[in-house]
């Protein structure tokens, strides 16, 4: 499982027994100054895809109707042309004729495709405390995902502060603050409304140091990726965290109920924002995310968690493997 | 990689319009162009499917061999079909015989339901309505703040009897609002509702609940624009459990183009009543079926940027402004508000977008540099009243300093006069009717005509000779060769500060 760096506390001191085998070998990327904290290796919960997927066929699968199948699932018309050829390609070489052998066929295909296997969010050089900024449309997702990911970390017993610097729908902030009393964590609030974001992003950076937390996560606006100038304010923000510390995650929130529109999203927000993760949202629904393998083809980004419900829990962590099983499973 | 639905057509259609004959092969070509077209821009598949086969139908029969300009037919029933999808004429919301009128909100999760119903209060209030909220969304952290919020922002009195975050019996909040709605005489109630999957059987019969105990006379589908494939089940879904009596396409000022919107209208045949292009909560516009079929043909939203810019240019400082430009008393200073007006309609992009060939300029937008229009501003703000009124006292110290004050160069200073000076010589032609030939500029992409040109028509428009439009930008776009088949290879002028 991923291993995570984090502060060593006094209360830790029983955990940290527990840990000590996980610990061995990472002295190398832990601290070696006196003055920096001590670093422990952790961890965390697990959470896995489940049954979150829904199967692309509904009925058995035949390779005639491959291509539209795909298409329906927001793949594309080019790849989904692609991967039918590549998976006809296959079958004749392999002599796969039934359903279940181009179910696996196309499984291992699809798997392939989507091969980065680094969910594991970088939480791991040492340096706290580890900022991860959380970008997106208007409506992705991003401040559930948000009360999740603090949930989670905090039930790793890391110390997590939000930052609230979605400073501009209403109410915005009063969500963030009702998962932050979820997850029981620390929360930096804007001033009044239509604050400066960037300057509520520096002081929950700031709060994460003075209170020596492990992780500040930074809620921004949702905003669509081509208003110039609402992006240019991405820009301001990471500059205003990074005068502090450097930022470890930029995670970019798409809707999986987007079609096309996610490829544009993933271009201009990558482009702004330096994004290094995708979490993809509401893949509870009938929408299958399709567009995942358009993405990766393109921009090679890992796709980090995934979204699968409205609940605390409702995550999970992207695995390839398990995607692809998902979405050739015989139901 | 793909560029958008209108870019896709006008390509197909350059292929078809030198042609003086179709054969069935080219038919087919084409419609395996505008198949490919429809996918990318989201449209559902059986959608499309069923698109092309009626078109394909048409194109072949009569209609086209007999046509005396067959690639012209083509786009025409391309363009008939399109809006036969989204609805003949412009719906509107169907008020109850007695008041009130209950409208309900559903959709999925993030489509923008609560937003939307700050801004249709807002809408209606205007339409002399006296709406209320009704905060039935418990689920959502916060939901109902965010609604209180709004009504506040708008003035309209919001409902919330619960505070939610998954407290609460959202039913009886509904039913509870509509009998305080009788008595305290409101005349629309607007209800907020969780998002909610297709899928999720437990939540739908909530919304069923919420619907029976409401009784609404209009069950408006929320529907974010960027939707994909998945349109179909979550229309499927929406219209078999809660019913859908109407649309609201949101996030419509982004850069997807509406394949959603084929695709949900076509699956409830339930009409689209408004859309919503912003995240003010004045962006918000009824839903105009033949401009969005023309927008996704590449024909321009003219008719729809005149509106926008009617509904920010205060009528008042227009007239005092086309007097300034006829008397040729026009200032930097006007200049500089003229400026602020049409930013207050909104980003120069999606302005420029609406244009008819914008299609083609999309290079050059991508190009334009909205802070352009700031670098404008610093200038102009570093001058003294007596230089904004008269640039002609702007001498090389005078230049020097307000480059100096502005972080800006001389250059900048001078290449801003020259634009100021070219820009009041394009409003005074078309303050007198004519339509401007300035190498550089173009009176329809820019504000010279859009904002000026306006306002210098609407004082003199009928005396004019010449002028097929009394609205010089609309006169403007037809000098310019609306059709699809005169396309222009149009650039953004210079009056504003857009350089190419």
């Amino acid at each position: 499982m991923f291993k995570f760096l984090k502060r060593l506390r006094d209360k830790d001191a029983d955990a940290q027994s527990e840990v000590a085998e996980i610990d061995t070998g990472r002295k190398d990327s832990g601290p070696t100054e006196g003055s920096e904290p001590e670093l422990l290796a952790v961890e965390l919960p697990k959470r896995s895809l489940g049954s979150g997927i829904r199967s692309l066929f509904s009925d058995s699968m035949s390779i005639d109707e491959l291509e539209d199948v795909l298409i329906l699932a927001d793949f594309g018309v080019e790849t989904a042309a692609e991967i039918t050829a590549e998976l006809r390609r296959e079958a004749n070489k392999q002599g796969a004729t039934t359903d279940p052998e181009l179910r696996l066929l196309l499984k291992d295909l699809l798997s392939k495709r989507l091969g980065r296997n680094d969910s594991a969010l970088n939480l791991d050089d040492g340096k706290l405390p580890y900022v991860i900024l959380v970008v997106g449309v208007n409506g992705a997702g991003k401040t559930t995902t948000i009360g999740k990911l603090a949930r989670w970390l905090k039930d790793g017993d890391w110390e997590v502060v939000l930052g609230a610097a979605d400073t501009y729908r209403a109410a915005a902030v009063d969500q963030l603050e009702t998962w932050a009393k979820r997850a029981d964590c620390l929360i930096v609030k804007p001033a009044k409304e239509g604050a400066d974001p960037a300057s509520v992003a520096y002081q929950a950076v700031e709060m994460a140091i003075s209170t020596e937390a492990d992780i500040a996560i930074i809620d921004t606006a949702g905003r669509l990726q081509n208003k110039k100038d609402l992006m240019d304010e991405l820009g301001k923000i990471r500059r205003a965290i990074e005068k502090q510390v450097k930022i470890s995650e930029v995670l970019l929130v798409i809707d999986a109920t987007n079609g096309q529109n996610a490829m544009s999203q993933v271009r201009a927000f990558t482009e702004v924002a330096a994004v290094t993760g995708i979490v993809m949202t509401k893949l509870d629904g009938t929408a299958k995310g399709g567009i995942l393998y358009a993405l990766q083809k393109e921009l090679d980004l890992p796709i980090k968690l995934v979204g699968v419900g409205e609940q605390i829990n409702d995550f999970a962590f992207f695995s390839p493997e398990e995607f692809a099983k998902g979405l050739v499973a015989k139901k | 990689m793909f560029g958008n639905l209108s870019d896709r057509l006008s390509d197909t259609f350059k292929n078809l319009r030198g042609k003086g004959r179709l054969s069935a092969s080219d038919i087919d070509a084409t419609l395996r162009d505008i198949r490919r077209a429809l996918l990318e821009a989201d449209v559902a598949l059986e959608v499309v499917k069923d698109f092309i086969a009626s078109i394909r139908e048409r194109a072949l029969g009569d209609e086209v061999s007999k046509a005396l300009n067959p690639a012209q037919q083509v786009v025409q029933i391309v363009n008939d079909e399109l809006t036969m999808i989204l609805g003949k004429e412009n719906k509107r919301i169907q008020f109850a015989k007695s008041p009130p009128t209950v409208i309900m909100l559903a959709g999925l999760q993030g489509s923008g339901k609560t937003t939307l119903a700050g801004k249709l209060a807002k809408w209606l209030k205007e339409q002399n309505q006296t709406p209320i909220l009704v905060a039935a969304d418990l689920q959502r952290p916060n939901a109902v703040t965010q609604l209180q919020v709004l009504g506040e922002k708008v003035g309209v009195p919001v409902f919330a009897p619960e505070l939610g975050n998954g407290v609460g019996n959202p039913i009886k909040v509904a039913k509870d609002a509509i009998a305080h709605a009788k008595k305290a005489q409101f005349s629309v109630v607007i209800v907020d509702t969780a998002g909610r999957l297709g899928v999720d059987e437990e939540m739908m019969s909530q919304a069923i609940g919420i619907r029976d105990a409401v009784n609404p006379d209009e069950i408006l589908f929320v529907v974010d624009s960027m939707l994909g494939q998945d349109a179909v089940n979550v229309a499927k879904a929406f219209k078999d459990g809660v019913g859908v009596t109407g649309i609201v396409l949101t996030k419509l000022d982004g850069d997807s183009r509406g394949g959603a919107a084929l695709s949900v209208a076509n699956i409830t045949g339930a009409p689209i009543l408004f859309s919503s292009t912003g995240e003010g909560l004045d962006a918000f516009e009824p839903f105009y079926p033949e401009r969005m079929a023309s927008r996704i043909l590449d024909m321009g939203d003219v008719v729809s940027l005149i509106e926008q810019a009617q509904k920010s240019f205060d009528e008042e400082e227009s007239k005092i402004l086309a007097d300034k430009i006829a008397n040729e008393q026009f200032t930097l200073q006007d200049f500089l508000e003229q400026m602020q007006q049409l930013r207050k309609m909104g980003s120069m992009k999606s302005l420029l977008g609406m244009l008819p060939g914008a299609g083609k300029m999309k290079q050059q937008l991508e190009n334009f540099d909205e802070s352009e229009i700031a670098r404008t501003e610093a200038i102009i703000f570093s001058m003294t009243p007596l230089e904004r009124n008269g640039p002609k006292v702007l001498n090389g110290s005078r230049r020097q300093r307000i480059a100096k004050g502005s972080g800006t160069s001389v250059t900048e200073v001078n290449q801003l006069v020259n634009r100021f000076e070219q820009a009041a010589k394009v409003m005074k032609t078309m303050s007198k009717g004519g339509i401007p030939n300035i190498p550089g500029t173009n009176p329809v992409a820019m504000g010279g005509a859009v904002g000026g040109g306006y306002i210098g028509g609407k004082k003199s428009s009928k005396k004019k000779k010449g002028s097929k439009s009394g609205n010089p930008a609309k006169r403007a776009a037809e000098n310019q060769g609306l059709s699809v088949s005169q396309p222009q290879e149009s650039k953004p002028g210079s009056a504003f500060g857009v350089q190419n």
